[in-house]
């Protein structure tokens, strides 16, 4: 005995099949198939070292606040990071008050204070001057337009060729660094939590006014060739951190959080490094 | 009728995966050995799988994502990026993908800052 299936229920089991076959592909097709998986991305150095041993942190024309003594604290850092990273031998030397040297520079020939702590590395004061350039250099260092008239020392190949012949020729690294504070006054939407009249509790999104305070940090790191006195790579960067008003942080402890940001950069100027991550691999 | 519409359906269906389908399950075994070799770290073998896969269905947005993840594992950034702006250009909602190409250009913009003035 036959049952006679109606048309209708047929077409309908017709449709779900081939609709079950168009979902079996779909899942096929696009199924959930990706991978995490962890890769080190190879990053060569920016700049070819291997003609130096020796790297001199000299010193950097630094300004912005009075509360960290940035030209210091960088070039301990810097040469801390360098001793542990990179295969250069850090050359341990006085660090350098470019501020001053920059001034003794800018100064005609006649004015130049005799045994001025400024002209060298190690007080000599008879390091070679800037070609004849007497634009007033700032007094006080607070934002970045006042380090621009300090980079033509950077430029001034004689110099740092003279401290390089001091020093037997290592790469010298120097710069110019800006740790400023820095406020922001920002409306920020929060959650505030409220009860009803029966007790139950909901959040409400609240904008306030926020002010912040905080610090940027500006360096510019400048690399010279301690052979020739030439500039062969620059680079620099910009940070900041901003805390709730009411939050007092110490200005070292901002500026360290700061660097220890741009450290990796600065590194990789120099050395080769190996950066881990994780990608996805998709199928 | 709808009986018919049904059929139709299913054989649009069934027969819209057409020699492409074949292309793209050709170039999916590629990639699925390639992931599985990059799994164990054969990132060379897994390369050679995944440009077989784009050469097979060059349509394969995954297939340039991995390819991108392991040209950049080797260090060859250039080939990385363009890899990973063709799979981002066939799949351009793909999260992950953009995901991946993100965490990239953060690595890479790193590498190209800065000014070298002597070559």
């Amino acid at each position: 005995m036959t049952v006679r299936v109606p048309a209708a229920k047929h077409a309908n089991s017709l449709a779900l099949v081939s609709m079950a076959a168009v979902l079996a592909a779909v899942a096929v097709a696009c199924g959930p198939s990706y991978f995490e998986i962890p890769i080190e991305t190879p990053i060569r150095a920016k700049m070819d070292v291997s003609p130096f041993q020796r790297v001199l942190v000299a010193g950097f024309v630094a300004g912005g606040t009075d509360d960290v003594d940035t030209n210091l604290e960088t070039v301990r850092l810097l040469r801390s990071q360098l001793r542990s990273k990179s295969s250069l031998r850090v050359i341990d030397a006085d660090v350098m008050p470019l501020v001053e040297i920059a001034k003794d520079q800018s100064r005609p020939a006649g004015e130049a204070s005799e045994g001025s702590a400024a002209g060298g590395p190690d007080g000599g004061g008879n390091a070679p001057r800037a070609s004849g350039d007497a634009t007033a250099l700032p007094t006080v260092i607070r934002e970045e337009r006042d380090l621009e008239p300090y980079e033509r020392l950077f430029a001034n190949t004689a110099y740092w060729k003279a401290i390089g012949e001091e020093f037997q020729n290592p790469l010298i690294v120097t710069g110019t660094v800006l740790f400023a504070p820095k406020t922001s006054n920002t409306i920020v939407q929060r959650d505030q939590e409220v009860f009803d009249s029966f007790g139950r509790r909901r959040t409400v999104p609240q904008r306030t006014f926020m002010e912040r305070k905080g610090f940027r940090l500006h360096p510019k790191f400048v690399f010279i060739d301690g052979r020739t006195g030439t500039t062969i790579y620059s680079e620099g960067y910009i940070e900041e951190i901003l805390y709730p008003a009411q939050q007092n942080t110490p200005a070292l402890s901002s500026y360290f959080e700061l660097m220890d940001r741009l450290v990796p950069n600065f590194l990789s100027a120099l050395s080769s490094q190996k950066i881990r991550g994780t990608r996805v691999l998709l199928n | 009728m709808a009986l018919r519409i049904a059929a139709c359906v299913a054989v649009v269906v069934l027969s819209a995966a057409p020699a492409s389908a074949d292309a793209r399950t050709d170039a999916k075994e590629q990639v699925a050995f390639g992931i599985s070799v990059a799994q164990r770290g054969l990132w060379r073998e897994a390369i050679y799988r995944w440009e077989r896969a784009i050469e097979i269905d060059p349509t394969y947005a995954a297939a340039f994502n991995d390819l991108a993840i392991g040209y950049e594992h080797e260090g060859q950034l250039d080939k990385a990026r363009k890899a990973y702006e063709k799979a981002l250009e066939l799949e351009p909602d793909n999260f992950q993908i953009r995901q991946n190409f993100e965490l990239f250009k953060e690595i890479n913009d790193r590498q190209s800052s800065g000014s070298e003035t002597r070559q």
